[in-house]
């Protein structure tokens, strides 16, 4: 319970801070609350996605505005209001991020900014809205006839919805799809072989952004009953992503550092820096601008980790790994030994006027080891992508368990069955390998982000869990389940990637080098493994240089030179084939 | 709206599209070869536009102290590497490197009777003093993070800009200023009278884009940072060093900022914050060619510069919202244009 501490100490200091503060000081930690809950989202945009925004302020302006428009002019309930400034900022970002997150990552920072001048300007521009002036005479709050004009009733809101925003977001990162929206930052490649649709969990995060700033934006509307487009403006979008920066905006916490680190001295600096400088004007810039830049050129990770150092961690404890009693996931219908799982029908790969694969046909059958085989420039990694779905053939068919899937993306053929290793791991370093493993199952778990949220999901992520303990534990890995996977040496990574890959639970696995840059032992021990998966009557191809590796391992190898494939056989015959060790060796008339 | 009127909204919008051509090219390169999105070129036009303002009063400008305290910070950066590695030969060369440019322009706007030079004279201190601007400003806040992601990049430029802003109150005031034209006068052009200083505008824009065209086209320096630009790597292997190729993109950013931000001084009033919003204009076009294609970019900014000539007749207010929101539709063509593509093959 030590870890919890901290926690509890900050929930009783809230629980006390209406009854030691009065005035200003209440005024301002509801101000700072308020860009909690901002900076909340961008902790899950920033931290989590590895996307930004500097638009903020102007989403926190929608959910003000909607309210204090609609509650002054139409006379709605302010309840109401609440709902159509979410409509409306999840609107405009289901569109800004459909447009912009296609594209690559900084373009919807790009257009942020452009949106947040945008949106501040039209506020200042509309007649409708107030111009510069604003709305004034917003109606209090009430609910069940109980009227919150207090700073200590807002300040039990404010407080009560970042509480529950760190709660639900802590249970939503814990799940099967906030396992998807962290791997974002492990690249689209990796998460779309793992079947998860990258696009939409990007737009997922930048809406939940938007919205937790709508929030913001309405509480802020009926607390001050006047808005004006100040708030509202780029700067201030700004200065919320730099109070996510300064915390830590990998971690919630840190959000949550960060607006109490930046917001104070803020305020000291834009009341005392003119005097000290002897003119009117706000220089607070100058100090924020230069410290920003050191902390993001010494300590990009912001305060937040180097503070948590201070206190005890909680540890992950190695017997809630035996204690589950959740089995694993149900099994898809395994294809039968011998049945064909892969068909290649002279499939062809140009690159404008190179042909780096010709024509080149193959079949996998249920529990064989097939392997490709060639030397550098043969053609391999292309092929390989071909079949894994990154970038299609220009002509000839590739057959999936019976069905063409020479036009699919790499989410359905890993829908389909078909999982795969990276010749460069791409595992996410500082997720356990547990996690890391359980990314491999995102397509056999059905429940969203949003019942993980409220912990609807518990029953089903067990499985998930246990589905994944089951992979590592397959691959002879389950003791290292709990520790960091950037943690462990390549050997033991790349075999964490084909557990990753066996908890997608494939009818074939697709294994991109694995043996490169391990060590004999650990060479052994690979083969050992894929001898045992291949006894249960998984279909395994595999891309490798290493021959010794290939010729005791695979049922059959498949040597390609120059784009086209050179011979296929049996190992024993490969390794007397004419044209192989002329491709390996160079032909004895090349002798110089 | 009449033939006349649309005929002057045309030529307006030319003349914008002159100068947002000229920022999208600076901001385009330097993206291009540091990954840096360069959010700053609109402090540098500010900045060169009221020092030239400044010197025609007869002030020194205070730029030139900026950049002594900005050549301390680079000389200190270097020393700290320097000193650990015992070298100290090389502190003595880094700190000539660093201090010489700035502490002799220093020495130019203080010995000079200012107001009284000709004004070429002046205009090409203003140039020099931002030459040397750029680079440091690349030396001081980029180059310690030259490894990091865009993101971290693009959160740095936007820490210097807030600093920057900030800083722009401090050394130049609040007050707004206008330059006096190149040369005063017009000339009738089918009916409308056109005035020179368009001409200017249009006519050094244009050269100066040429200049830059033959420089990356034949020069051995042009191709180097081409070459940074197409793969860091593989230039750095080929003894490009990726410092030079920054400092150098960063040098003619920081000239093509200042002679943008001098050119729109000519025809409007410029104040201390009026760089952020024109850059970002700058941005819009850039964006609209992809931030990586100079044509594209050239033609983004007739794009922006036609739009809001034109939208600040139909709806003046809303001028500017319109040229920002002009992106979203931009930006949907583009992606609908390209496709998803993965960006981490870095």
């Amino acid at each position: 319970m030590l870890y919890r501490l901290p926690l509890i100490a900050f929930i009783l200091a809230l629980c006390i801070a209406p009854f030691m503060l009065h005035g200003y000081p209440m005024l301002m930690l509801n101000y700072v609350g308020l860009s909690v809950i901002v900076v909340l989202g961008l902790v899950l945009l920033t931290g989590v996605g590895g996307l930004t925004s500097f638009g903020q302020a102007a989403f926190v302006g929608m959910g003000a505005y909607a309210a204090a428009w609609l509650t002054t002019t139409q006379d709605w309930n302010p309840w109401l209001t609440l709902l159509a400034g979410l409509l409306l900022t999840t609107v405009a970002a289901v569109v800004l991020g459909w447009v912009t997150l296609r594209m690559s990552g900084h373009y919807l920072p790009l257009s942020t900014l452009a949106w947040g001048i945008a949106i501040y300007l039209m506020f200042g521009n509309s007649q409708t809205l107030g111009g510069q002036t604003g709305i004034t005479g917003i109606p209090p709050l009430s609910l069940f006839g109980w009227q919150l004009t207090e700073s200590w009733q807002f300040h039990i809101l404010i407080w009560g919805v970042v509480l529950s925003i760190i709660w639900t977001v802590h249970n939503m990162l814990d799940s099967r799809e906030g396992r998807a929206m962290r791997a974002l930052k492990g690249g689209t490649l990796m998460a779309e072989a793992m079947g998860v649709n990258t696009t939409r969990f990007k737009i997922i995060l930048f809406v939940l952004a938007a919205q937790y700033a709508c929030v913001a934006g309405w509480i802020y509307a009926y607390m001050q009953r006047f808005v004006n487009p100040t708030p509202f403006s780029l700067g201030q979008g700004i200065e919320y992503l730099f109070m996510g920066v300064v915390g830590g905006i990998a971690e919630l916490w840190g959000g949550v550092v960060g607006s109490f680190l930046y917001a104070l001295p803020r305020e000291w600096l834009h009341s005392h820096l003119p005097s000290l400088l002897g003119r009117s004007g706000s220089f607070e810039g100058i100090i924020f601008g230069v410290l920003m830049i050191i902390i993001l050129q010494r300590a990009p990770e912001g305060l937040w980790p180097h503070l948590h150092r201070l206190w005890p961690r909680r540890v992950s404890a190695p017997d809630a790994l035996s204690n589950a009693a959740a089995a694993p996931l149900d099994r898809r219908l395994r294809p039968a030994r011998g049945e064909l799982i892969l068909q290649l029908n002279a499939v062809t790969k140009r690159f404008g006027g190179l042909v780096a694969n010709n024509a080149i046909s193959f079949e996998v059958r249920a529990g064989e080891v097939l392997a490709l085989i060639g030397p550098n420039g043969a053609g391999k990694s292309t092929l390989f992508n071909c079949i894994s779905a990154v970038s299609p053939p220009s002509s000839g068919s590739i057959r999936f368990l019976g069905k063409p899937v020479e036009r699919c993306d790499s989410r359905k053929v890993a829908r389909m069955g078909m999982s795969r290793t990276f010749q460069h791991v791409r595992l996410l370093p500082r997720m356990s390998v547990l996690d890391n493993v359980a990314l491999g199952a995102h397509l056999r778990g059905r429940h969203s982000f949003v019942a993980s949220a409220w912990r609807l999901d518990r029953a089903q992520e067990q499985r998930i869990l246990a589905t994944a303990r089951d992979a590592l534990e397959r691959c002879g890995l389950c003791e290292k389940a709990h520790l960091p996977a950037g943690s462990l040496p390549l050997g033991q990574q790349r075999v964490v990637e084909i557990a990753r890959a066996l908890a997608a639970d494939p009818s074939l696995l697709l294994l991109d080098e694995p043996a490169a840059g391990l060590r004999y032992l650990e060479k052994r021990e690979l083969g050992i493994l894929l001898g045992r998966l291949r006894k249960e009557g998984l279909a395994i191809l595999l891309v490798e240089h290493d021959l010794d590796f290939v010729m005791e391992l695979a049922d059959r190898v498949v040597v390609m030179d120059f784009g086209e494939k050179i011979a296929e056989g049996l190992p024993q015959e490969i390794r007397r084939h004419p044209a192989v060790i002329e491709a390996y060796l160079g032909g004895v008339g090349d002798a110089a | 709206m009449t033939f006349d009127i649309a005929l002057y909204l045309g030529q307006n919008g030319v003349t914008l599209a002159a100068i947002y051509a000229l920022l999208a090219f600076a901001l385009v390169l330097v993206f291009a070869v540091t990954r840096v999105i360069f959010i700053p070129q609109g402090e540098i036009m500010t900045f060169a536009a009221l020092s030239l303002v400044a010197m025609r009063a007869g002030h020194p400008p205070l730029l030139a102290w900026l950049l002594v305290g900005l050549g301390v910070v680079a000389w200190l950066q270097d020393a700290t590497v320097i000193l650990r590695t015992g070298q100290s030969r090389r502190l003595l060369r880094a700190g000539i490197v660093y201090l010489a440019p700035p502490l002799f322009l220093l020495a130019v706007v203080y010995s000079q009777p200012l107001s009284s030079l000709a004004y070429p004279l002046q205009i090409a201190i203003t140039l020099a003093m931002c030459a040397v601007f750029g680079p440091l400003l690349y030396r001081v806040v980029y180059a310690p993070a030259a490894q990091a992601s865009v993101l971290t990049l693009l959160l740095l430029s936007v820490a210097l800009h807030i600093a920057l802003n900030s800083l722009g109150l401090l050394l130049f005031g609040p007050e707004g200023s206008q330059l006096p034209a190149f040369t005063d006068g017009s000339f009738q052009l089918g009916g409308m009278p056109v005035a020179l200083q368009t001409l200017w505008i249009i006519g050094s824009s244009l050269a100066l884009l040429a200049v830059l065209f033959l420089f990356f086209r034949f020069s051995l320096y042009g191709k180097a940072l081409r070459a940074t630009a197409v793969n860091r790597t593989g230039a750095q292997l080929m003894g490009i060093s990726p410092a030079f190729a920054g400092g150098a993109a960063f040098l003619l950013a920081g000239v093509v900022g200042a002679w943008s931000g001098i050119l729109i001084a000519t025809t409007t009033v410029i104040d201390y914050e009026a760089g952020f919003v024109i850059g970002l204009k700058g941005f819009v076009a850039a964006i609209i060619g992809g931030l990586a294609s100079y044509p594209g970019a050239a033609a983004g900014a007739l794009l922006v510069g036609l739009t809001e000539s034109f939208a600040s007749f139909w709806a003046s207010a809303y001028k500017d919202v319109i040229v920002f929101l002009l992106i979203i539709p931009v930006l949907l063509w583009r992606s609908m244009a390209s496709g998803p593509h993965d960006e981490e093959e870095s």
